[in-house]
């Protein structure tokens, strides 16, 4: 920073309002509020404008940070987004969701000091502000080009790569599998942290931009990708990791026992939490279990609160320092009243009359971390317990989901089933097919998905362009 | 969206046969397999038999009874209406060769999936004998149809109002103890599946059954509709939905689909609270 500036250096973030804890646990409604512009422009006002900005190479897309937030400072919030929208498809949905903390906002120089500076906050404002003015920040466009790319999947890798490509003059078509567009983004990730109408301002952008999306349409079962490139130029696979784990202890088949999948899907997709209105059902247990760690089992707890839990539980295998779920999400939780079993695992459910009636679990010790620095948890012998419960979550993780798989020609795999693409472009072995996301890496983060789905655009556009 | 061409009234009050515009699905479509429907926006996705693919046509068949909400309100909707969402084909295709000997077992339902099935046996070369049953004679549904293609058809019912005075599994043993039988398929009521493959065991004749577990997505991704199979956990959706039935954990199955009974006789009663006239035609 060249400008001298007489003021002090604020050290904290300018907090954002949220919704209070014990009025939250109680509706689906968004937890934390979003700034205002005065506070938007007071938070940016800390950011330093460094020269060299180590929070733009720490965001998988590099979108240009310091100039957004200045754009802010100076109250220019339609410049702003304009400029967001130059690297990322999803601000709003970035903004919210993203782990900025291991991102952009670790590498802030402000951060050695004190807080860095809230650029996921500040991001989302102005994608929230574009959004209430009807700016949709739909970007120039180019020429037709008269190529055609299928995508398969609506997620954020599938939705960020038919953006950069339908902004290049490709014409794009989105196949997805249910009946609804946007993937894990309207499946799994709860209302109180991504409002559903957040992600559908997104994707009539795309609509907007002449991307075709047809929905109900199951790849490897409708068409076949060998099909898709008979018709196609190139494809883009974008199926993501949907396919639930289970523990594989007694007891997971009883009533009341359900994947992180199903239960945030019933509640989310289909809107079980206003059943009957909605006519999907869900069992709003009363003392509820979630297995797992993550920020899955974090949204399915919080959801589970929602649905009137008198006592939602974590129980996960490691300590609060394991857990990968987002410090933000686990604080939330605390707040909410949401309770952690931690060095905890299940050993089996119990059930009466086919429903689900207690979980036995056993504590875990942590011992040395060993080689890689990972501590792998024991069980401490006798120490079985129970907890009366009457739904379980598992929340364990997920793998790669196998129609595309199982219905491709010569698609190279990996040993757990995930297809092999290059990381730099996406390519898989079969020519002019390409593939990003979470059916590459195995389950990750909306961003790092984002950031497949642009790189393989770039590939693919090269492809198409360098062929003739 | 998928627009209703053909629907008629095949069983008096609540059984409705609905031939739907579906080129995609219909070329792709294979016996055995099924679809997802929803009706509204505010509906619930629920799985359905094929009862029948034209892909010259590009059309499939549907059979639904109204038994919940869902289901009646589907035998609201008339030709010419659209299904707002249509998806499929979805599960493995029944696995079809020559046999030799094949009896066919529907219960209630079960006959209109097992039509196509029967159709692609019979050209397969197989001699296809279909046990069809139901409380009443009254409740049969698709007897012309299955005796229009195959080598012999037997009826049973409850009461004795037509065919062989039982359940299905009565004349299923006749058949098996009179002749040597090469495969036994079974659709219909998971405790109809159950009792089949008991009859079967003894004779050691391979018998497939297809599940009919509570579903949402139907790609694998939600496992609601795990069923466990010879031990292990399987999904009816991607791995089903026929599964050899002498492996099948028939209890689970059996108490997984009770899950919702409450919430679906909730949702019922409160729909038929505001649409007391909806339903007649």
């Amino acid at each position: 920073m060249t400008e001298k500036s007489a003021k002090k250096i604020i050290l904290n973030k300018t907090p954002i309002p949220d919704q209070e804890p014990a009025k939250r646990r109680s509706n689906f409604l968004e937890v934390a509020l979003g700034y205002t512009p005065e506070m938007a422009m007071k938070e940016a006002a800390r950011c330093l404008q460094c020269k060299k900005p180590l929070c733009v190479a720490g965001c998988p897309v590099n979108v240009p940070i310091p100039q957004f937030i200045n754009s802010i400072k100076t109250g220019d919030f339609k410049n702003a987004i304009t400029i967001i929208k130059t690297a990322s498809f999803l601000p709003a949905v970035c903004g919210r969701v993203c782990p900025q903390e291991d991102q952009c906002e670790k590498y802030c120089t402000l951060g050695k000091k004190g807080e860095p500076v809230a650029i996921g906050r500040l991001e989302r404002f102005a994608a929230d502000y574009a959004m209430q003015t009807s700016e949709n920040g739909r970007p120039e466009m180019i020429e037709p080009t008269g190529k055609k790319v299928a995508i398969v999947g609506s997620g954020p890798s599938g939705l960020t790569c038919a953006f950069d490509l339908a902004r290049l003059g490709h014409s794009v078509t989105i196949f997805e599998a249910l009946h609804e567009a946007g993937g894990v983004l309207i499946y799994g990730i709860p209302e109180f942290r991504l409002p559903k109408k957040v992600v559908a301002h997104e994707i009539e952008l795309l609509k907007d931009m002449g991307v075709k999306i047809i929905t109900n349409a199951v790849i490897g079962k409708l068409i076949t990708i060998d099909e898709i490139m008979e018709q196609f130029d190139a494809c883009f696979i974008g199926t993501g990791a949907g396919f639930p784990k289970f523990m594989g202890v007694e007891g997971e088949n009883l009533n009341g026992v359900y994947s992180a999948n199903e239960f945030l899907t019933r509640v989310n997709l289909m809107r079980a939490y206003e059943f009957p209105e909605y006519d999907t059902p869900i069992k709003k247990g009363q003392r509820v279990a979630v297995i797992g760690g993550g920020n899955v089992a974090m949204d399915s707890v919080r959801t589970a609160l929602r649905l009137g839990a008198k006592e939602a539980t974590i129980i996960y295998r490691r300590s609060e320092k394991e857990m990968p779920a987002r410090r933000e999400e686990i604080h939330h939780a605390k707040e909410e009243g949401i309770r952690f079993e931690l060095l905890t695992n299940p050993v089996k459910i119990i059930g009466e009359n086919g429903w689900v009636k207690a979980i036995e679990c056993v504590r875990m010790d942590l011992c040395e971390p060993d080689e890689s620095g990972r501590s792998s948890p024991v069980c401490k012998a006798g120490s079985e317990f129970q907890i009366p419960v009457d739904v379980v979550i598992v929340a364990i993780g997920t793998g790669p989901n196998p129609l595309v798989p199982r219905s491709t020609l010569k698609l190279a795999l990996n040993a757990c089933g995930y297809i092999t693409a290059d990381e730099g472009t996406g390519r898989t072995s079969r020519e002019g097919v390409f593939a990003g996301g979470d059916i590459v890496t195995g389950a990750a983060t909306v961003i790092l998905a984002m950031g497949a789905g642009r790189k393989a655009a770039a590939a693919i556009h090269e492809y198409l362009t360098c062929k003739n | 969206m998928p627009k209703i061409l053909e629907k008629i009234l095949i069983r008096h009050p609540d059984v409705f046969y609905y031939k739907v515009d579906a080129p995609l699905i219909s070329k792709k479509a294979k016996p055995g397999q099924f679809v997802i429907i929803r009706i509204h926006e505010k509906s619930e996705r629920i799985p359905l038999s094929l009862a029948d693919i034209n892909p010259e046509e590009g059309t499939i068949s549907l059979i639904v009874m109204s038994v919940g909400k869902t289901t009646t309100e589907m035998s609201t909707l008339n030709a010419g209406d659209e299904i707002r969402d249509l998806c499929g084909p979805l599960g493995q295709p029944t696995h079809i060769e020559k046999y030799g000997r094949v009896i066919l077992v529907g219960g209630g339902f079960g006959a209109a999936p097992l039509y196509p099935i029967a159709r692609e046996l019979k050209a397969t070369g197989n001699e296809v004998i279909v046990i069809m049953g139901a409380r009443s004679s009254d409740l049969l549904i698709y007897e012309k149809e299955m005796r229009s293609l195959s080598d012999k058809v037997l009826i049973t019912t409850d009461d004795g109002s037509k065919g062989v005075k039982g359940v299905v599994t009565v004349a299923l043993k006749r058949e098996l103890e009179q002749n040597a039988v090469d495969m036994v398929m079974a659709v219909g009521p998971a405790v109809m599946m159950k009792f089949v493959c008991e009859t079967t065991k003894p004779f050691g004749v391979k018998t497939t059954v297809s599940l009919n577990s509570i579903m949402i997505d139907g790609t694998g991704m939600c496992g609601g509709c795990r069923v466990s199979i010879g031990g292990k956990t399987r999904f009816a959706c991607i791995d089903g939905p026929e599964f050899n039935g002498h492996e099948v954990d028939w209890d689970i199955l059996i108490n997984r689909q009770k899950t919702y009974l409450n919430e679906e006789k909730e949702s019922f009663e409160a729909w038929k609270k505001c649409h007391a006239f909806a339903v007649c035609e």
